[in-house]
């Protein structure tokens, strides 16, 4: 078995992408994860796998970056938080738009604007909704755990090239600084050039050979016909994802007679709640999202006949909750409770709320 | 004694032909316009070098936006003014392979302008081909950061005043100054003998990749005709007259 | 078994590092274990302050209003987490800086010399192990041996060596801690 480590999440991060293979990081600091590149310097990884780590002059550019390996057909990766991931939207949508697959690793802060770089979980529309121009979705994780920060590493860019779609891994400041626990993944050499023109070789740039023809990466269909269809291929993909990608954790649904639907961080917060609540007899479970997009939304469907109210606990001012309504299909009250700006919310806090806009309304 | 047209084509009687590296495609480019002799020039530098298999392009929002239709290489369309970012990224995965990238002078001196300073800046081992006609060519004529004083754009309509719209940049001047550049020169194409000395310099370009030896930039200063709303021979005679004075012709860096 | 546990006091005291031993321990035997530090520009010369929960469960929240044990390395930090101690729960400070001792009844206060003790012994960078094991002798929650095994995780080799003097601050600590309030 592999060793048992204590570490940050950022670190983690770092660690992860080192060791599934990852050829590229290209980056920019900003607060709350600029461990992640730290971490890859300090490491030397170009030394070790030949994994590349540039620090790029903007966002912007880093994204870009990534958008030229991923063209390559290669493991390339950023991180950054808020404020910088709002840079990195026109990136996203070409990368989209070009099928090309990449891993993006938002640790989110609060806004809006300079915000604060406190923890927050306010991008949960930028990140679920296409978040640039144009229809297109990201996968989205939300890791609750150190451990989970390592292992969607490597799921991440296993679902980006399985369906050539970015991926990204939406965390926030809690799960970035916090350390716990982790056993990392076994290392996984980088993929070959042989291999990637094996897997890749109707798209990928490696250079034009004699028994192909050019491949071109872009996003550009002038015909509007033809984009319209490419939009119908897209849209399949992300049919295919809600069908075959969903992925989330029930605690303590059995007998609940209430629900918490929460991720990330503070899903972690109502377990605490869901303790103090079964202290006091109340029944109450928690779902929590691990894939944001595609989003759970037959299990809660399920769950909604199941128990007689929803409360939604985010770090923001009700996003996620707009989906879980539209999950629930309004059969039962479901209403949201946050804590925002950079403000967690206490377990004592969400029991009150539990009380008062679910149980008590 | 009649000849009939087989007895001329023949392989011993060819003086010159099309490069394979350029496709059949029919360029959408505008009679008079420099882009099509520019792609020429770098598709036969890649054919005379024996790189199409090692090279990878990078197109830029604009005119030539299409660049990857016509020449017979890997490409990728790059966000506009983000190319030489995106070249980066490949170049740094493909260290072996010849990367350019091919922008105009919007989406490399406006919009682009802290993506070519910064790859400039690091030294990439990439050539970077820089169309400068002095306008937004493909949006319709307006002004970009090189327009000269007093030339009328779609929203210059008046001329360009410095104090209503700035000066014209030069930004390949700029980008000398750089130590990550290793070639930096300045041409055109509206004569034989500049077509011969562009097709020279973006070969040094293209060698100098070879050596690894950071960025080498070829600007190119070219015609807008349909820009400019002149015919093509107006337009070659306004830019000797009016871009070149601005713009001097000639290598700025070469270590 | 769950300990939540927050660790405050200066940037620069060494309560980071005190989390960390202390979260390493944990693993040693077994146990999972979260460190939470406060993060920004408060960093900065201001307060520092960790949350370290060790569990021989699945944890669940690393944000916490309330804990177990508040570890208190001055003023401010006595301010901010006396209150926060559960009823029952263990208050552990040193004295030195603080200006207003502690009053609430419904907790157990203990009180560790670990400045003082430091510098007499002419070593005051261990200030913050001398505290740890006043911390270790009236919660004993990872022995001692897992503590050493801990260290030799969180330190980087090159500073092995320094692990012995630790371990008999740790010691000290746990020889000189007084009791200022028992139930």
């Amino acid at each position: 078995m592999a060793e048992v480590k204590l570490m940050k999440g950022n670190e983690v991060i770092a660690e992860a992408a080192i060791r599934c293979g990852c050829d590229a990081y290209y980056g920019y600091p900003i607060t709350p994860q600029s461990e992640v590149m730290e971490t890859l310097m300090a490491r030397k990884p170009w030394e070790e796998t030949g994994m590349v780590v540039l620090q790029a002059e903007s966002e912007i550019s880093s994204i870009n970056m990534v958008y030229g390996a991923a063209a390559c057909g290669k493991k390339a990766m950023t991180s950054s938080s808020s404020p910088g991931i709002s840079l990195m939207q026109e990136g996203l949508t070409y990368l989209a738009g070009a099928e090309l697959p990449c891993l993006v690793v938002d640790v989110v802060r609060g806004g809006p604007g300079l915000g604060t770089i406190q923890p927050a979980q306010s991008d949960y529309f930028q990140a679920t909704k296409g978040g640039g121009h144009g229809d297109y979705h990201l996968i989205v994780l939300a890791p609750a755990s150190v451990q989970e920060m390592n292992d969607f590493v490597g799921l991440g860019f296993d679902l980006a090239f399985k369906y050539r779609n970015p991926a990204m891994i939406l965390a926030d400041g809690v799960i970035g600084q916090m350390m716990e626990k982790v056993q990392l993944s076994e290392y996984k050499p980088r993929w070959t050039e042989e291999e990637i023109n094996q897997m890749s070789d109707s798209w990928a740039l490696t250079g034009k050979k004699a028994h192909r023809s050019h491949n071109t990466v872009t996003s550009l269909e002038l015909d509007s016909y033809k984009q319209e269809t490419f939009n119908h291929k897209l849209q399949a993909k992300y049919r295919a994802m809600e069908e075959n990608e969903v992925r989330f954790e029930e605690i303590q649904c059995d007998d609940a007679e209430y629900l918490f639907v929460a991720y990330g961080s503070a899903s972690r917060i109502c377990q605490k709640a869901v303790q103090l609540c079964r202290e006091q007899g109340i029944k109450v479970g928690i779902l929590r999202p691990i894939t944001l997009y595609p989003f759970p939304t037959k299990e809660i469907e399920r769950l909604s006949k199941q128990v007689k109210g929803i409360l939604t606990v985010e770090m923001s001012a009700g996003q996620m909750v707009e989906d879980v309504r539209q999950a629930a299909k309004f059969r039962i009250p479901v209403e949201h409770f946050g804590r925002f700006g950079g403000v967690i919310p206490t377990p004592e806090e969400i029991v009150e709320a539990l009380k008062k806009q679910i149980i008590g309304a | 004694m009649s000849v009939e047209l087989k007895d001329i084509i023949k392989e011993e009687n060819i003086v010159y032909k099309k490069t394979p590296v350029l496709t059949d495609n029919v360029m959408h480019y505008c009679p008079g316009c420099s882009h099509g002799v520019v792609h020429k020039l770098v598709a036969e530098v890649i054919e005379e070098m024996g790189i199409q298999d090692k090279t990878i392009g990078v197109s830029p929002v604009g005119c030539s936006v299409l660049a990857y239709n016509y020449l017979d290489i890997d490409w990728a369309e790059a966000a506009h003014g983000r190319a030489p970012a995106v070249a980066t990224g490949i170049s740094r995965v493909h260290p072996d392979r010849y990367v350019f990238t091919y922008q105009g002078d919007g989406d490399l001196a406006s919009i682009g302008c802290g993506e070519i300073m910064h790859a400039c800046s690091r030294g990439e081992n990439i050539v970077v081909i820089f169309i400068n006609n002095a306008i937004y060519g493909m949006t319709g004529g307006q002004m970009a950061p090189t327009t000269l004083l007093g030339q009328v754009t779609a929203t210059t309509p008046y001329g360009r005043d410095a104090k209503l719209n700035g000066f014209p940049m030069k930004l390949t001047e700029l980008l000398a100054q750089l130590d990550g550049t290793c070639y930096v020169t300045r041409q055109s194409v509206h004569t034989p003998a500049n077509v011969r000395k562009t097709k020279a310099a973006i070969r040094k370009a293209f060698e100098n990749t070879r050596k690894d030896k950071g960025v080498s930039f070829v600007e190119v200063v070219s015609t807008c005709n349909s820009g400019w709303k002149v015919t093509p021979v107006e337009a070659n005679k306004w830019m000797v007259e009016n871009m070149f004075p601005k713009y001097p012709l000639g290598d700025i860096k070469d270590i | 078994m769950t300990e939540e546990i927050i660790i405050a006091g200066f940037g620069g005291q060494g309560v980071l590092s005190m989390g960390k031993i202390l979260a390493y321990s944990g693993i040693m035997q077994d146990q999972e274990v979260a460190w939470m530090p406060s993060y920004g520009p408060e960093m900065r010369g201001g307060t520092a302050n960790v949350t370290v929960i060790l569990s021989d469960e699945r944890i669940s929240s690393p944000i916490l209003t309330k804990y177990d044990t508040a570890i208190v390395l001055n003023q401010q930090s006595m301010d901010k987490f006396e209150s926060m101690v559960k009823p029952g729960g263990t208050l552990i400070y040193d004295p030195n800086g603080i200006t207003h001792e502690p009053t609430r009844k419904d907790i157990n206060i203990y009180k560790i010399e670990g400045t003082a003790i430091a510098v007499e012994q002419g070593n005051p960078k261990v200030f913050n192990m001398i505290v740890l094991g006043g911390f270790l002798k009236v919660k004993p929650i990872v022995k001692l041996d897992n503590v050493e095994k801990g260290l030799q995780k969180s330190l980087p080799a090159r500073h092995h060596k320094m692990i012995p003097m630790n371990i008999e601050a740790i010691q000290t600590g746990m020889n000189n801690v007084e009791v200022v309030n028992q139930l």
